[in-house]
């Protein structure tokens, strides 16, 4: 009886252990960090008016052919304008970033983009979120990769910076045409 | 001089809910809509401040959210296809209810195992202490 009685006795401190485990596990994840429900799915359905270019309409043709980044970002953002000299020099490098002006006012957008630079091949206008919505944008800055189909391939919520283009974006731009892009940015 | 007094301090004190039930507003054709919009808002979670639904968040997504809500039951949508486009869009993850699959099993069958590991427990303790109690009264 008692031999037996011994083994239990550890029981609780297992029990313990392994719920330690299970807990610490979750500790320092970012739980902003969400995966798109969208990943591997088309862009949606774009057909937006152009910031820059007056009268121009942005659908989903200018992400064809190319691998794109599609930027979520506001004048009213504040990790916008931290992310901003880092997406200058991306765009630099020739990488294609569109940038989505996410409910925002277009005159403090221009003014915005004439004052720091403009990374952006095109910048289409969501002013009232509802593309936004659609995409499952849930804050600014949100930035995605498009694939040259047009599908979503990563969502990555906050600050672009060279080290989230290297660890989480590079590895996925698998196209030969993204090698000349690789070799740069190293 | 104290009925105003009085007044005011009433006045003072449905201040807050007044400011919060002018936030946004909702129209619906009829009760059965709108206990289905206070549902659905109760259920679907906000994405920006985590641990909040829809409805007690003043969040601007989730603003944009109850808009959303609103407009496809006012569509005629039912709770399912309104649910549905937002874990489209948003994941599991703004789902309060989720659904049962492989990835949130342990959610659903946790507190059952749980519960019955802990009933097993007991009995055998049960038991022990029985037999224990036989055995001292065969000594004795």
């Amino acid at each position: 009886m008692l031999p037996r009685k011994g083994v239990w006795v550890f029981l609780p401190l297992i029990g313990f252990i392994a719920l330690a485990i299970l807990l610490a596990s979750g500790l320092g994840k970012n739980t902003e960090d969400l995966p798109t429900a969208l990943a591997g799915k088309p862009l949606p359905q774009m057909q937006l008016p152009s910031l820059l270019r007056k009268g121009n309409v942005v659908d989903n043709r200018l992400f064809e052919g190319r691998w794109t980044l599609l930027n979520v970002w506001a004048t009213w953002c504040p990790t916008c304008h931290i992310e901003h000299p880092y997406l200058l020099k991306l765009a630099q490098r020739g990488v294609a970033i569109v940038g989505l002006d996410y409910k925002d006012e277009d005159a403090a957008a221009k003014n915005y983009l004439a004052n720091l630079g403009n990374p952006y091949v095109e910048v289409p206008v969501d002013a009232s979120g509802a593309y936004g919505l659609n995409l499952g944008v849930y804050g600014a800055p949100e930035t995605y990769l498009v694939s040259p189909q047009g599908d979503i391939v990563l969502r990555h919520v906050g600050e672009m910076n060279e080290r989230v283009w290297q660890a989480k974006f590079l590895p996925l731009m698998k196209e030969p045409s993204d090698i000349k892009l690789q070799v740069e940015a190293q | 001089m104290r009925a105003v007094g009085k007044t005011l301090m009433l006045l003072l004190i449905l201040l807050p809910s007044l400011a919060f039930s002018a936030i946004d507003v909702y129209q619906f054709d009829s009760v059965e809509h709108e206990q289905r919009f206070r549902g659905l808002i109760e259920q679907l979670r906000c994405p920006k401040c985590q641990n909040q639904s829809i409805s007690d968040s003043d969040a601007d997504i989730a603003q944009d959210m109850r808009a959303q809500v609103a407009t496809m039951i006012r569509e005629g949508r039912s709770n399912d296809e309104i649910v549905g486009y937002f874990t489209e869009r948003y994941g599991d993850f703004v789902n309060y209810k989720p659904p049962v699959n492989a990835q949130t099993m342990i959610l659903w069958a946790g507190p059952v195992l749980v519960f019955v590991i802990g009933f097993v427990l007991v009995l055998v303790q049960i038991r022990r202490a029985k037999m224990l109690a036989e055995s001292k009264g065969e000594d004795a």
